[in-house]
């Protein structure tokens, strides 16, 4: 995978993911270029387009699109259950997720996001695994904290 | 006790209490920073883009300050925020070393944010970068596997060259590890590290191996991963692998036949994605090895006829597995197997899979036509499918399986998708159909009726080639014409406005077969009523006015219209049009209307012969191209066929001498849209070296099929007569030098080359040789002011060779001469023409002319 995009109906960018290097401006105009175009597709139209030289597969959830660029011998279907995928764990952490809850938690969305992929490629295929680690991860940061007197430490 | 030993518990810890304490002090020092949420919240409600901006402002004030104090505190707190307000778009770059800082604290929060922070702000140009490679060497060393899980995912994310090569010994010791949590991220680390910077492969070819033999999923698919970038990066690896494949199919087959393991299914299939990744390896391993092919034959049928297809997951696994069997050196079963679950897929409700379906038809298509050929009239029918996608990519595919045996109603169905097709089709389609119609047409008149249909259903989105197919096609089918004719007619008197090039060749063909026209045999006639000739006039007189015909169709109608007046007998009413042209605004249609009246006045006896029919043109394959048939300038060649070896090289003359137009009538090939003017630079640098710029005078298309219908006349006339040159000159110097006739000279060596605003020129020739004829050039000033920077600049076909020696001067005083010597070596014993630039300066004004010389006598070069 070359990177993934969340982005709203609005084309409000939510999470960006990239998997190569390019230049801020490049990513910018790429971005810009590819909500758009994403944008103005018919909702019976197939999840999947040719862009530049690469395949975009995307889809909506609710309010958000998941948008993945993908090399040309890379499967699209198996991008789509890679979405459904990362869906299903924002799902299971946050209980019945919406799109608030990865505005306002976006660091947590890029947390999970890096447990399921790794340089753009599957590096865990158990849902109970990749929860398990975020977890563990979460105590962690949990018992830096200590709670009583000095609350609101930690991001807040 | 140490806060190390026992990890980041802190309670009960005395360092850690004391550090708390301190943290509060400060904190009762400075206000807290604003929570992310609230931010977030504040950044929300924002109603316009500028409110936004003033917070955004603020708040980035804000943090700067935090940052140049050295917060230590908050400093998480306050990049989640920056990185919260780069995702808007914002500036954020000051927040990189900050990052830093936080990735080199000891608290796991701040590690975590300040590793997404490097990974979102830093890529691999900045040099931060650099010095990120220390902190991640000692994470890499941590003893908290989440920590080491940290930097591996940053490594994996924006590892550059050198990065990867200071830390690829830190990875390759990772993959080794005894937790697997540490081995599956290392090994994806190790991918991206190879993927980056290919030497270092070798470093890893060891410890991959053993990952193989893992029960735990996730190491097994990054082994996966890992090995296919190894075997795609070199092929001695990819030979080093091949013996791992009987251990890939046992794996794969112990995951299809495992019963339900809840861990990794996903709606009934046990790893979907582990199972992808498998048959990807397989297919990588199996490519042009038959005997590794072989090995993976069974599991691939075993897989394919398996895998439950009611969910998305099922035909995911379908679909690798299709390409698989598409790619390696499988059995003829096993590939019939695949095209049979492909026409599957055809059928399936879910967009997608008949998306996939029809691309990865379209690539093997070609390989097993005969298999592909079953699926054909499922293929038809997505035709009309109404995502553009699927629709563009059966097109296609229609095309690839179009054979003698089909051609027919494959045609039927493609005609009715170009009616409805969305323009951006329509170019591709109808050139397309002429292409497979050329190719496999059963007869003639089939052939004619497809390019007719394709010219009305396509209208204005037909590429020039199909104009000159069609017209080449019907001069060439002398049997067919009476009946095109009337079926040409028959689609001009339907509403044709938006049908430019039909009324292009249907215009010609009137012109040229008016006489069948009208004395139609019954058969011919079927369900069209013949016209009389007044009905044909009036028509024509409907298309030369309308504005909404552009000019080049009104060029055909006025040429057809001409013709017609040898084959009409309403001459009268005909010269009455021509001649209303002659003060048109447009220069092409003047040109004509005032040549075309000559033919009607003083020309009349030429008339006749000049618009006699043309002989039937053949056809002129280009070099391999699919038969681009390159209509016009076919035309061209044909004519001039009476002599073929001289006259060929007289109208290839013709069309060098005219730079840009000749390449300009070359077909635009179907994928080639844009117009072929780097094609005409390069012919007129071979040819107009001294007159690079004068391309810049008749580059238009339109200007081309000026020239070619104005070519094809003189070329017509070429034929049965001998025109007198004077006509010659009018056709192609056009412009203002109409009344210049040349008076041919019959003793030789004077010619008046130019003569115009007092400026004149003679051509004094001389023979020298065999093959070279010496031209003394005399420019002549008979005005009363001085020609200054006077430049004399010639180019001849590129049959010739032109040696110009120096001029007498640059300055041509009042009633004075210049003179000039030029040499042309005629090799080929063609008919030279030559192209003149002449520009000079005069009362201040500079002044530039061109013109064109064809009235050199031939006999010179006897």
């Amino acid at each position: 995978m070359q990177f993934m995009l969340l982005f709203s109906r609005q084309g409000k960018l939510r999470l960006q993911k990239w998997y190569n290097a390019h230049p801020d401006k490049l990513k910018k105009k790429i971005t810009r270029e590819l909500i758009t175009t994403i944008l103005t597709r018919k909702p019976k139209m197939c999840s999947f387009l040719e862009w530049r030289d690469l395949k975009i597969v995307y889809k909506r959830y609710a309010s958000l699109y998941f948008c993945c660029a993908i090399e040309q011998n890379d499967n699209e279907l198996l991008t789509l259950e890679i979405i459904h995928r990362y869906v299903e764990l924002l799902d299971k952490y946050f209980g019945s997720v919406c799109e608030l809850d990865i505005i306002f938690n976006f660091e947590k969305a890029y947390f999970i996001l890096d447990e399921l992929l790794l340089g753009g490629e599957i590096q865990e295929t158990s849902k109970k695994t990749v929860l398990k680690a975020i977890a563990s991860q979460d105590l962690l940061q949990e018992e830096e904290t200590p709670q009583g007197f000095f609350e609101d430490h930690g991001l807040g | 006790m140490n806060a190390s030993e026992h990890g980041f518990n802190p309670s009960f810890n005395m360092a850690t209490i004391k550090q708390v304490i301190n943290e509060a002090v400060e904190r009762v020092r400075m206000p807290t920073p604003m929570r992310l949420r609230d931010l977030i919240r504040q950044i929300r409600a924002a109603r316009t883009a500028a409110e936004e901006r003033s917070v955004v402002n603020k708040e980035c004030a804000y943090i700067r300050s935090t940052f140049r104090e050295e917060d230590i505190v908050w400093r998480c707190r306050n990049i989640a925020k920056l990185l919260y307000i780069h995702m808007l778009g914002y500036p954020a770059h000051f927040g990189q070393l900050e990052c830093l800082k936080l990735i080199a604290s000891q608290r796991f929060t701040d590690k975590r944010i300040g590793y997404l922070g490097a990974m979102l702000l830093l890529d691999e140009r900045q040099d931060v970068h650099l010095l990120i490679t220390n902190c991640l060497k000692n994470d890499l060393n941590s003893s908290t596997q989440f920590v080491i899980g940290l930097a591996l995912c940053t490594l994996g994310a924006i590892a550059s060259p050198e990065m990867a090569r200071d830390l690829a010994g830190e990875v390759e010791r990772l993959m080794k590890s005894p937790n697997a949590y540490i081995r599956k991220k290392a090994a994806l680390c190790a991918y991206r590290i190879i993927k980056r910077v290919p030497e270092l492969m070798e470093i890893f070819l060891p410890a991959t191996r053993s990952l193989l033999s893992e029960k735990n999923h996730g190491v097994l698919i990054t082994g996966v991963t890992l090995i296919t970038e190894m075997c795609e990066n070199s092929p001695d690896t990819l030979n080093h692998f091949k013996k791992i494949v009987p251990n890939l199919v046992r794996i794969l087959k112990n995951l299809i036949l495992a019963g339900y393991s809840p861990e990794h299914d996903v709606s009934g299939v046990s790893d979907p994605f582990l199972q992808v990744k498998i048959l990807k390896l397989l297919r990588v391993l199996g490519k042009n090895d038959v005997d590794a092919s072989e090995a993976m034959n069974d599991i691939l049928a075993q897989v394919a006829t398996n895998t439950e297809t009611s969910k998305n997951v099922g035909n995911t696994i379908l679909y690798e597995t299709v390409l698989s069997i598409m790619d390696i050196k499988s059995e003829g079963g096993l590939r019939v197997l695949a095209v049979n679950i492909l026409g599957r897929f055809l059928l399936n409700n879910d967009k997608n899979i008949r998306y996939v379906a029809l691309n990865t038809l379209l690539r093997t298509v070609h390989v097993d036509t005969s298999a592909v050929q079953r699926h054909r009239s499922t293929i038809l029918e997505c035709l009309k499918d109404p995502d553009v996608s699927i629709r563009k990519r059966a097109m296609e595919l229609s095309f690839a399986l179009i054979n003698t045996q089909n051609i027919r109603t494959m045609m039927k169905e493609l005609l009715t998708f170009l009616e409805k097709a969305d323009p951006e089709f329509k170019a591709q389609c109808s050139s397309n159909i002429v292409l497979s119609a050329e190719r496999y047409s059963p007869n003639k008149k089939w052939h004619l009726d497809t390019l007719l249909k394709v010219l009305v259903a396509a209208g204005n989105y037909v590429r020039d080639d199909v104009i000159t197919c069609t017209i080449q096609l019907i001069s060439e089918t002398t049997s067919q014409q009476a009946y095109i004719t009337l079926q040409l007619w028959k689609a001009l008197s339907e509403d044709v406005t938006d049908k430019q090039p039909l009324i292009s060749v249907a215009t010609w063909a009137i012109g040229e077969f008016g006489d069948l026209l009208l004395s139609a045999s019954v058969e011919d006639t079927s369900d069209v009523v013949k016209p009389s000739e007044d009905e044909v006039i009036d028509l024509y007189q409907k298309l030369l006015w309308s504005p909404q015909n552009n000019t080049v169709t009104k060029q055909y109608t006025l040429t057809s219209l001409t013709k017609l007046s040898t084959r009409f007998t309403s001459t009268n009413k005909i010269q009455q049009i021509v001649s209303t042209f002659s003060s048109s605004l447009n220069i092409e249609l003047q040109q004509r209307g005032v040549e075309f009246s000559q033919l009607f006045g003083k020309h009349e006896s030429l008339r006749s012969a000049l618009l006699e029919r043309m002989p039937p043109m053949e056809l002129n394959r280009q070099t391999d191209d699919e038969m681009q048939t390159n209509g016009e300038s076919d035309m061209h060649e044909m004519k001039l066929d009476d002599s073929p070896q001289h006259r060929n090289t007289e109208s290839n003359a013709l069309l060098d001498l005219l730079g840009s137009d000749s390449s300009d009538l070359d077909i635009i090939k179907p994928n080639n849209p844009m117009p072929t003017q780097p094609v005409s630079n390069s012919n007129n640098q071979d040819l107009l070296d001294l007159l690079g710029g004068l391309d810049t005078l008749s580059v238009t298309p339109m200007t081309n099929d000026t020239t070619n219908t104005g070519i094809g006349l003189i070329l017509e006339n070429n034929n049965p007569i001998q025109m007198p040159i004077t006509n010659n000159s009018n056709f192609l110097t056009g412009d203002f030098l109409s009344t210049n006739i040349l008076s041919v000279e019959q003793d030789l060596p004077t010619l008046n080359a130019f003569d115009k605003d007092g400026l004149k020129i003679m051509f004094a020739l001389e023979k020298m040789d065999n093959n070279t004829v010496s031209i003394n050039v005399t420019a002549t000033n008979n005005t009363l002011s001085n020609m200054s920077e006077f430049l004399f600049q010639a180019a001849v076909p590129k049959s010739f060779q032109l040696q110009m020696l120096s001029p007498s001067g640059t300055v041509i005083l009042p009633n004075g001469v210049v003179t000039q010597v030029l040499r042309v070596v005629n090799p080929s014993k063609s008919m030279l023409r030559m192209r003149l630039r002449i520009s000079y300066s005069i009362d201040g004004n500079q002044v530039q002319e061109q013109t064109e010389v064809n009235t050199f006598p031939t006999d010179i070069w006897d």
